[in-house]
């Protein structure tokens, strides 16, 4: 168990009456996570994205969460002033269901990391109309390793292929390199 | 690798389903950019003059600008190009929305359509998969529902689709492409979508967009987000209130209609109600506005809320920006806002332009009202009821007609100029508010203004909205109000724009028509049709650049915008000669079409007051500043000294440019 230690606790408060749909936060978020950073956009690789169907008003940008190997078994529709939601609206996992906040080449996992480094985040900065806003405050939290950004990844293609092969496909690719 | 663009179009051959995914020549980029600007080259090399714009020869495009896709705010206009049935001319018609920037995504800066498909079909585009499928289960859907069926079909949310209505099938000429919030809708776009056989177009991508220089890229997009922040908290005082913040005509936000119902004309552009708006109607029409919209809503990647999801009881939703509120309800005297939603709704599912068709409408029932037309053009079949008598019921009754092609409606699709001609009888003159065939704004006024006479007279565009903007639309009443406006005016490409506004006077000497002079009138439209160009050929959306005063985009950042998105450096000199190379080259297609000073004619009753000695003063001074002949036409020098070579060698072998140049030019074939 670590030790209790301050953090700064960053809270993105999402207002759905405002978002107009532009989908500014999916542009800056995939363009900051380019490298060389905003070298290249692409809202595939996002880690929020907007979950959009005009008709019905639906209007949901989502952040991508953790890592799921499997689908949920039961889901849940939420009816909210009338409007009824897809299963999957609020969800922010990473889940075989869906191809959201997963690289569209490899398939690997996408996780927002509240834009590590910068002082606010850039979905925030770049939603001028405040449908996203961050609050911070200080918590006291136990000090946990975060796993890294390659773990989850690794986690990822392990649950699918399983360990072996992978550790095979590593040696095989050193052995070329 | 290629910075901006991705470097491919999408060719496809729609009568033997051929697909080819095309590299492009870097080097059209440098001389025209993109969007409009490589459009009309393709346009220019590939479709010979003669070309029927319903022949198969003609081809259809959807295309990106430059910079759509990349992280620049409002970078999201699909530019489609093809020749007009409507006017005969090139018609370029623009739509905001998410098509372009999926479509980039997907790995293609343009979408090229040659030939007719034999059947009605749809095209889906995911990424390097492209596929043409049978559409013939949708016939005769609506343009909002086709959609959302293709979207389903397809199996993929985020798939954005382009679609025409019965009215695009139905060849109407005033058929547009609609595409959620956002529609090409002018110059008949949509009705050779219809004649190729597409029904609609769904794209879905997944590919990246780079830049060259990412940090600076991402710190012009900074500043440009930072003053559009900075507009919005300051609207700019002593104009009026849909003069004085970005984007368009905030139809969607603002409820006070006032000053559209009162100054804009009622019927078939003739009528203006001066006391119209009240205390009854504005709250009446505020309750109808606010319980109708869902939400304010933008284009990729911007923050203006132009659009809105409007839903009324008892009819599918849809989507709506911009004048369209109110066109048809004043086209049929209806005081209704109520009765405005619901009959746009109607033409939204039909697939029409809310500018045109509304005119087209009332016109046939001002025939009517002339005895031109009569009750056996107004009767009913074995299909359809006779047409009602009241003005809501028989606006719907001929709104069916035109976009079904049904009766006198087939004549009425054609536009009131080709409708008026073929009814003949004295018809013509009830087609009064056309320029190049193409019906206008409903706007009817007093003292001729000299720079909105050129812009309507010469405007390539023939849709006023898509050419004016930047500079006042009339002067300051004083000359504290004038020193205001000019203080913080970045966006000026010469310090001499500001002398203009503090001269210009509401009366006296310095006043409308003589002042601005005709120097001064083609000086500030120059600068006008330049924004739009540029913006035409970067697709960036005219409300955030070309149209609204101060905008965040201007000639001072585009040129870093562009050399930081593409690494080709160019500077301001740079690209105002890509814009005059692209105003030529567009100038030079319809001139091969057969355009002349003849055609550029704002209607006789646009303005009370006429002047026709300084009206040809006007045009001879910017035809000179251009460098064209008198008639018009782009001289051989003038194209030359662009690179365009090629075009003045073709005008010459056509004997449309002579060295006499008194001799008008030759008419060419399409004209009929
Ligand atoms: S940037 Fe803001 S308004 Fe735009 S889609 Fe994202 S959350 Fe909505
Ligand atoms: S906080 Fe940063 S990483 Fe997370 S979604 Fe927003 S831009 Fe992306
Ligand atoms: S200014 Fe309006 S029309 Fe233009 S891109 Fe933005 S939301 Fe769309």
């Amino acid at each position: 168990m670590g030790e209790k230690i301050k953090k700064k606790v960053k809270t993105i408060k999402i207002d759905l009456e405002k978002c107009n749909g532009c989908r500014a936060c999916e542009v800056i978020c995939s363009a900051f996570h380019a490298s060389p950073k905003y070298s290249s956009n692409n809202p595939a690789r996002s880690r929020v994205r907007m979950i959009r169907d005009p008709i019905k008003d639906i209007y949901v940008p989502v952040y991508a969460g953790e890592y799921a190997p499997a689908e949920c078994m039961g889901r849940d529709v939420y009816v909210i002033d009338g409007k009824e939601y897809g299963e999957c609206d609020f969800c922010r996992a990473v889940c075989p269901s869906r191809d959201r906040f997963k690289e569209p080449d490899s398939g690997l996992p996408l996780k927002c990391d509240m834009c590590e480094g910068e002082e606010e985040p850039l979905c925030v900065k770049w939603c001028i109309t405040d449908a996203l806003t961050c609050e911070e405050r200080e918590e006291e939290v136990e000090e946990e390793e975060k796993p890294a950004d390659m773990d989850i990844a690794l986690e990822s293609l392990v649950e699918k292929h399983g360990l072996e092969k992978i550790a095979d496909a590593v040696a095989r690719m050193s052995k070329k390199g | 690798m290629r910075y901006g663009e991705t470097g491919y179009n999408l060719e496809i051959d729609l009568a033997t389903g051929n697909i080819e995914r095309v590299e492009t020549d870097p080097k059209m980029t440098e001389l025209h950019l993109g969007g409009l600007g490589t459009n009309a080259k393709i346009l220019w090399d590939r479709v010979p003059p003669e070309t029927d714009p319903f022949s198969p020869d003609n081809i259809l495009m959807f295309s990106t600008g430059l910079l759509c896709s990349t992280p620049a705010p409002g970078a999201n206009r699909t530019i489609v190009t093809t020749y007009s049935p409507q006017t005969l001319f090139m018609g370029y018609s623009m739509m905001g929305g998410v098509f372009a920037p999926e479509l980039k995504f997907a790995g293609y800066d343009k979408l090229i359509f040659r030939n007719k498909s034999p059947n009605l079909v749809y095209i889906w585009i995911h990424n390097d998969k492209v596929e043409i499928r049978d559409a013939t289960h949708l016939k005769g859907k609506g343009a909002v529902e086709t959609q959302e069926l293709v979207r389903k079909e397809v199996g993929d949310p985020d798939a954005q689709v382009a679609a025409i209505g019965l009215a695009g099938e139905n060849r109407v000429y005033m058929a547009s492409i609609e595409q959620g919030r956002s529609s090409a809708s002018r110059l008949g776009v949509g009705a050779v979508m219809g004649d190729k056989g597409i029904k609609a177009i769904a794209v879905r991508g997944t590919k990246d967009i780079n830049v060259a220089r990412p940090e600076e890229f991402y710190q012009l997009c900074n500043e440009v987000l930072q003053y559009i922040k900075f507009r919005e908290e300051r609207p700019i005082p002593n104009v009026m209130t849909i003069l004085q913040g970005l984007g368009s005509p905030q139809e969607m936000k603002h409820t006070d209609e006032k000053w559209h119902t009162e100054n804009f004309m009622w019927g078939n552009a003739r009528t203006r109600r001066k006391d119209f708006w009240n205390d009854e109607i504005e709250k009446r029409w505020k309750d109808v506005q606010l319980s109708a919209r869902k939400r304010l809503i933008s284009c990729y990647n911007c923050p203006m809320k132009c659009g809105a999801i409007l839903s009324l009881p008892g009819m599918s939703t849809y989507m709506m920006k911009c004048f369209s509120k109110l066109t048809y309800t004043m086209a049929a005297y209806v005081d209704d806002l109520d009765f405005a939603f619901r009959i746009a709704q109607r033409a939204t599912e039909y697939g029409v332009d809310g500018f045109s068709t509304p005119q087209v409408m009332a016109f046939a029932f001002e025939l009517k009202d002339a005895g031109i037309l009569t009750d056996k053009d107004f009767a009913g079949t074995s299909a359809y009821e006779a047409c009602p008598s009241d003005n809501m019921g028989r606006f719907y009754w001929i709104l069916d007609r035109i976009a079904r092609r049904e009766g006198i409606g087939d004549i009425l699709a054609n536009g009131t100029y080709w409708a008026a001609k073929e009814i003949g009888n004295g018809a013509e003159e009830y087609a009064h508010n056309n320029i190049k065939k193409h019906e206008q704004l409903p706007l009817k006024l007093g003292m001729l203004n000299p720079v909105y006479f050129l812009m309507y007279a010469t405007g390539e565009k023939a849709n006023i909205t898509q050419i004016e903007g930047q500079f006042p639309q009339a002067p300051f009443m004083t000359m504290e109000e004038r020193e205001e406006f000019i203080k913080d005016w970045i966006q000026v490409p010469d310090e001499k724009f500001k002398q203009y506004v503090l001269d210009w006077e509401p009366r006296g000497e310095r006043s409308n028509p003589y002042y601005p002079t005709p120097e001064i009138a083609t000086d500030i439209v120059d600068w006008q049709e330049m924004m739009h160009f540029i913006d035409d050929a970067l697709g960036v959306c005219a409300g955030l650049s070309s149209f609204p005063l101060k905008p965040p985009y201007h000639i001072h950042n585009y040129p870093k915008f562009i050399s930081a998105a593409t690494g080709m450096d160019i500077d301001e000199e740079g690209l105002k000669e890509i814009y005059r190379r692209n105003r030529n080259l567009v100038r030079a297609i319809n001139v091969r079409r057969g355009l002349t000073r003849a055609d550029e004619k704002p209607p006789q009753d646009h303005w009370k007051k006429r002047f026709p000695e300084l009206e040809e003063k006007l045009l001879d001074t910017y035809y000179e500043f251009k460098g064209w002949s008198n008639n018009g036409i782009p001289r051989k020098e003038t194209l030359d000294k662009l690179g365009l070579e090629y075009v003045s060698e073709d005008l010459t072998k056509r004997g449309i440019l002579t060295d006499d140049e008194e001799t008008p030019a030759k008419e060419a074939s399409a004209q009929k």
